[in-house]
């Protein structure tokens, strides 16, 4: 099987093809950093990799894509694009936490702190004892973050924020990688489950509030 | 097989994510869901609510588009999006689903000019019209008078725009001081109505001597409004909406058809178009209507369904230039919030 790896939860504009029979192997990789370039990369480093993969896109047999968390605009990107090639090839789409997929790539730590940027001054954050996540995602200060026994950091804002976790070992993980993102959907995708709802992890909400009564402009 | 494309377009620049199908200037399908009642109490488009909710409804608006096209999605001849102007994060949403459409069935890709988009739509409802023409865009961003040479052409001339608010943004700056809902342009219409548009003597932007021509401006026109009704309150007087509402619609009606007839009569043509969320005013209407009439202008106004934001004005502009063999959009398409209006394709 051909599976279409995505993600923009981060800096790295990630599209990769992966072929699934008994083994995950990686058959084409891209991966661009450019925090505000997913509209423009996304699309044409799909293209690339089919390509490298020697595949066309209708071979595709399911789309894997990275949730989040991560900045909204650039997030969404994936997220329609997977969405809507998916719809139109008649394939399914499945979401994965885009911080698992350094959390599972990171899975020969016993306990792995895995933070990515959320801008503000503020990491997206999640905990993993040997690949697996403990509790769920959430937002903060990198001073806020309960380490929780964690001994090692993962994720590209581990260099970030370096000065927070002196005590942490870092991992070399950085991004949320293909292999690791369909390795996380793989039971999904060998038993032909229907596709996700494919929801962002946001995390926060948007940032609006009603206005009061009009000013008065005579005085 | 047709000779006339079959064309998809994906418009997600405010907050309306709408997806149409057209086979030449024929409207087989407009599909929009709206989040404008989701913005209703901030009294504004909130952008990232807006974003959110084009991520959510795209997947269904396309399916619903093609099953009332009665069309498979592969029997699309090209894709079209608006990659601008509009909101930045919205108009992503809708050009990574385009190109998601485009890698995905091999289909060629047009990123086109949502102002561009308001006047190619009325060719759906009307057919072809006599070019060069001039055309009046109206709404919640925009206020513009352009020299259109050809629809689906690459030359669009601005001739004059608005120097501060859009009138859409006048509208609902007045409606939010008469206490009415967001968007204010339908209560003020209906209030309007029953009010006199003579009742009061609002100001006419840019009307002078030595102003622009084609140039408005309705930031005192609201200012005037806002005086008007704090003057009343002040002296405890009830507020007397509907004449307010009339004498302000008046206001805005009166200088839009004034300047575009007198741009249309100055380049000759014999066509004038009104889009944008705006035209569908019903004072604006008549009022043009009546100009023209009087100036010997040909009036072409799409229904007030087709003047709001849409993805069938989106694939009409897409159709016409597929029709005159422009080239396709690379796939690095950008969206471009400032999209300058002289840019029809992208
Ligand atoms: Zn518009």
């Amino acid at each position: 099987m051909f599976v279409l790896a995505i993600d923009t939860s981060s800096p790295a504009v990630t599209a990769g093809v992966v072929t699934v029979a008994g083994d995950v192997v990686l058959a084409a990789e891209r991966a661009t950093i450019a925090a505000r370039g997913h509209g423009e990369l996304l699309a044409p480093s799909i293209e690339a990799v089919l390509r490298h993969a020697g595949i066309r896109s209708r071979e595709l047999d399911a789309v894997v894509v990275g949730t989040g968390p991560g900045p909204f605009t650039g997030l969404r990107v994936g997220l329609v694009t997977a969405a809507v090639l998916a719809d139109l090839l008649g394939i399914p789409a499945y979401g994965v936490c885009s911080l698992d997929a350094i959390g599972a790539a990171a899975a020969d730590e016993e306990a792995v702190l895995v933070v990515a940027d959320a801008r503000r001054r503020e990491v997206y954050w999640a905990r993993y004892e040997h690949g697996v996540r403990v509790g769920e995602p959430a937002v903060g200060k990198p001073a806020d973050v309960p380490l929780d026994g964690s001994t090692a950091v993962a994720g590209a804002a581990a260099e970030l924020y370096a000065e927070v976790w002196p005590e942490l070992s870092r991992r070399p993980e950085r991004y949320p990688e293909p292999i690791a993102l369909v390795g996380l959907a793989l039971d999904r995708i060998t038993s032909g489950a229907p596709s996700d709802p494919l929801t962002p992890l946001y995390l926060r909400r948007p940032d609006a509030v009603a206005p009061g009564p009009p000013k008065a402009v005579s005085q | 097989m047709s000779s006339e494309p079959l064309v998809l377009g994906i418009e997600t620049s405010c907050d309306e994510t709408g997806v149409g199908i057209v086979r030449g200037t024929t409207l087989l399908a407009d599909a929009v869901a709206s989040s404008v009642d989701e913005h209703a109490r901030f009294g504004g488009v909130v952008p990232e609510v807006a974003s959110r909710a084009h991520l959510q409804a795209m997947v269904p608006t396309i399916s619903r588009a093609l099953s009332d096209a009665g069309v498979a999605a592969d029997d699309v001849d090209a894709v079209a999006v608006t990659a601008g102007p509009g909101l930045s994060g919205a108009l992503l949403v809708g050009v990574a689903a385009a190109k998601a459409y485009s890698v995905a069935l091999g289909k060629p890709l047009y990123g086109v000019n949502h102002l561009s988009a308001h006047v190619a739509v009325d060719l759906l409802e009307h057919g072809p019209l006599a070019e060069p023409c001039v055309a009046l865009l109206v709404s919640g961003g925009h206020s513009s008078v352009l020299l259109v040479p050809r629809i689906g052409g690459e030359q669009i001339t601005e001739l004059g725009a608005t120097v501060d608010d859009a009138a859409g943004e006048a509208y609902d700056k007045v409606a939010r001081l008469l206490g009415l809902p967001f968007p204010g342009g339908p209560p003020i219409d209906r209030l309007a109505r029953d009010g006199d548009p003579a009742a009061i003597a609002f100001p006419r932007g840019m009307t002078g001597a030595h102003d622009p021509p084609f140039a408005f401006s309705f930031s005192g026109l609201k200012t005037a409004v806002a005086r008007w009704v704090e003057a009343r309150q002040r002296a405890g007087e009830a507020v007397p909406v509907a004449d307010v509402a009339a004498s302000f619609q008046e206001a805005v009606a009166d200088v839009l058809t004034a300047k575009a007839i007198r741009a249309a009569r100055e380049q000759g043509v014999g066509h004038l178009v009104i889009g944008g969320g705006v035209a569908a005013n019903s004072r604006l209407r008549a009022l043009a209507q009546e100009r023209c009439d009087a100036a010997g202008l040909r009036l072409r106004v799409p229904r007030p369904g087709l003047c709001t934001d849409n993805g069938a004005m989106v694939a009409a502009l897409g159709a016409q230039l597929v029709a005159h063999g422009a080239a396709p959009s690379a796939l690095d398409l950008p969206a471009d919030s400032a999209l300058p209006i002289t840019d029809v394709l992208v």
